[in-house]
């Protein structure tokens, strides 16, 4: 098998697929990578839900402001059309389809689009936070993860063993090997990783792949 | 104008915060936005058997912010005995918060709220609405013993309102008639639960002349506001 792609080629191929003009709401881990790799001729929009709207470039350590963050946690910069709101009017745009994408880690996502993040039935308890809300509410929801698990477990599955965030509302998963839409027919395999066989992929997934017929490398 | 909040102490502004009271908090997690002097105070005053509304339940050093005042103080001083939150566990197994480990030993129940049905329980208990549906959290098990209702072919969750007897809550600025005004992301939660608790407490790193924060600067009007702690 070839190498697994980095997590900024991954957070880069998903900022693709984001359009001039969205709302886009990025979770915590690799979709937050996201916003540096948006060409400077797309206006993309962030949504973060602690009540942020329209926000640019993050500022770096020495810029901490606790008043101005994001839902990661790191502080913003000023930018031109920013707009603050409380929780409540931040959920009304998710839950109101106001958000036109929200990009989700995964824990595991299964065939029919299940998303599974908000908590390892290891740990006993788990931080919901907002996760389930984009799920919900988000016009359409992409994973951006690591093909398997830290044990090298698929976290591309039949039916998620973890608990659900959502049902049947993953519609892209681009990952360190691959790029797979869900439709009503199943999982369509989309692009590969350079190096990497329909083979290779099959293997480290749980469900059969569907081949699309416009199979291609991935481009960035 | 003769109307005046301002309270001159923290501990006065929470003395009838009595045993069994439900208590929500501001804040997201991280300082912006948590009344950390008015927790204090409540940790010194040293109320039991509360019950916590709000996002986390006291996250320390997570991420760039830094160390502060969080409702950890609470939960390790054995003051709650609930807690109805989003987040409310550390964000690192390998370091649980305060509220994890008086999880595990059974000394705090947990209602587990995705955030936004939290916020919108909140607000629907402010402006008087008992319940509503939500497509969140629908086939999870944040869903077990809640109604279903099908909306043009939809699921969807009957959630219930959240009102509190007290909110504990920060702002900027604010006139003696308690219009407040927040200062970006640290509105949060803050807004919405001055709405829905029946004593509203807040403190605020200013105080100004009434008609100096103009009509549209103001975040949230002070009929919502009961008391007010200027921070020194």
């Amino acid at each position: 098998m070839a190498d697994f792609l980095p997590k900024d080629v991954i957070a880069m191929r998903v900022a693709k697929e984001l359009e001039n003009g969205q709302v886009v709401n990025l979770g915590i881990g690799i979709p937050s990578l996201c916003s540096q790799y948006i060409p400077r001729d797309k206006d993309v929009i962030f949504h973060s839900e602690n009540g942020v709207l329209n926000f640019g470039p993050l500022a770096d350590a020495s810029e901490i402001n606790p008043d101005f963050i994001n839902a990661a946690g790191y502080s913003l910069l000023p930018y031109p059309g920013m707009y603050f709101m409380g929780s409540d009017i931040a959920f009304s745009m998710i839950r109101g389809s106001h958000v036109d994408i929200a990009v989700l880690g995964a824990l595991q996502v299964s065939q029919s689009g299940d998303l599974a993040n908000w908590k390892i039935p290891e740990r006993g308890i788990g931080n919901v936070g907002g996760a389930m809300d984009l799920a919900a509410g988000a016009r359409k929801v992409i994973v951006a993860m690591q093909h398997l698990d830290p044990f090298g477990n698929p976290k591309i599955v039949s039916t998620c063993s973890y608990p659900l965030t959502g049902q049947r509302c993953v519609s892209l998963v681009v990952t360190d090997v691959s790029v797979i839409e869900i439709s009503l027919k199943g999982m369509i395999l989309k692009e590969l990783a350079p190096g990497w066989s329909v083979q290779d992929v099959q293997e480290i997934t749980g469900p059969r792949l569907i081949i699309a017929d416009d199979l291609s490398e991935i481009e960035l | 104008m003769s109307i005046n909040k301002i309270i001159e102490s923290f501990n006065s502004a929470v003395e009838d915060i009595l045993d069994n009271s439900t208590v929500m908090v501001g804040g997201f997690a991280g300082p912006g936005g948590i009344p950390q002097n008015l927790l204090k105070a409540l940790q010194e005053l040293g109320s039991k058997n509360l019950i916590l509304v709000t996002n986390t339940a006291g996250i320390g050093d997570f991420g760039v912010l830094g160390d502060h005042i969080h409702t950890g103080i609470l939960i390790e001083n054995g003051q709650i005995s609930k807690v109805i939150a989003s987040y409310p566990s550390s964000p690192s197994p390998s370091k649980p918060n305060a509220f994890e480990v008086a999880f595990r030993e059974k000394e705090v129940e947990l209602e587990l709220v995705p955030q936004g049905t939290l916020a919108e329980r909140i607000r629907a208990g402010g402006a008087g609405i008992p319940a509503f549906y939500t497509a969140t959290g629908v086939g999870t098990e944040l869903a077990e013993g809640k109604e279903v209702k099908i909306f043009e072919g939809r699921d969807y969750l009957m959630e219930t309102a959240l009102r509190a007897d007290f909110a504990l809550l920060k702002a900027t600025k604010c006139d003696v008639m308690g219009n407040i005004q927040f200062t970006g992301t640290s509105q949060n939660f803050n807004g919405v639960m001055a709405t829905a608790a029946d004593t509203t407490i807040f403190e605020v790193d200013e105080v100004v002349d009434v008609g100096e924060i103009p009509p549209n600067g103001i975040h949230l009007p002070g009929i919502y506001v009961d008391r007010i702690v200027k921070i020194k």
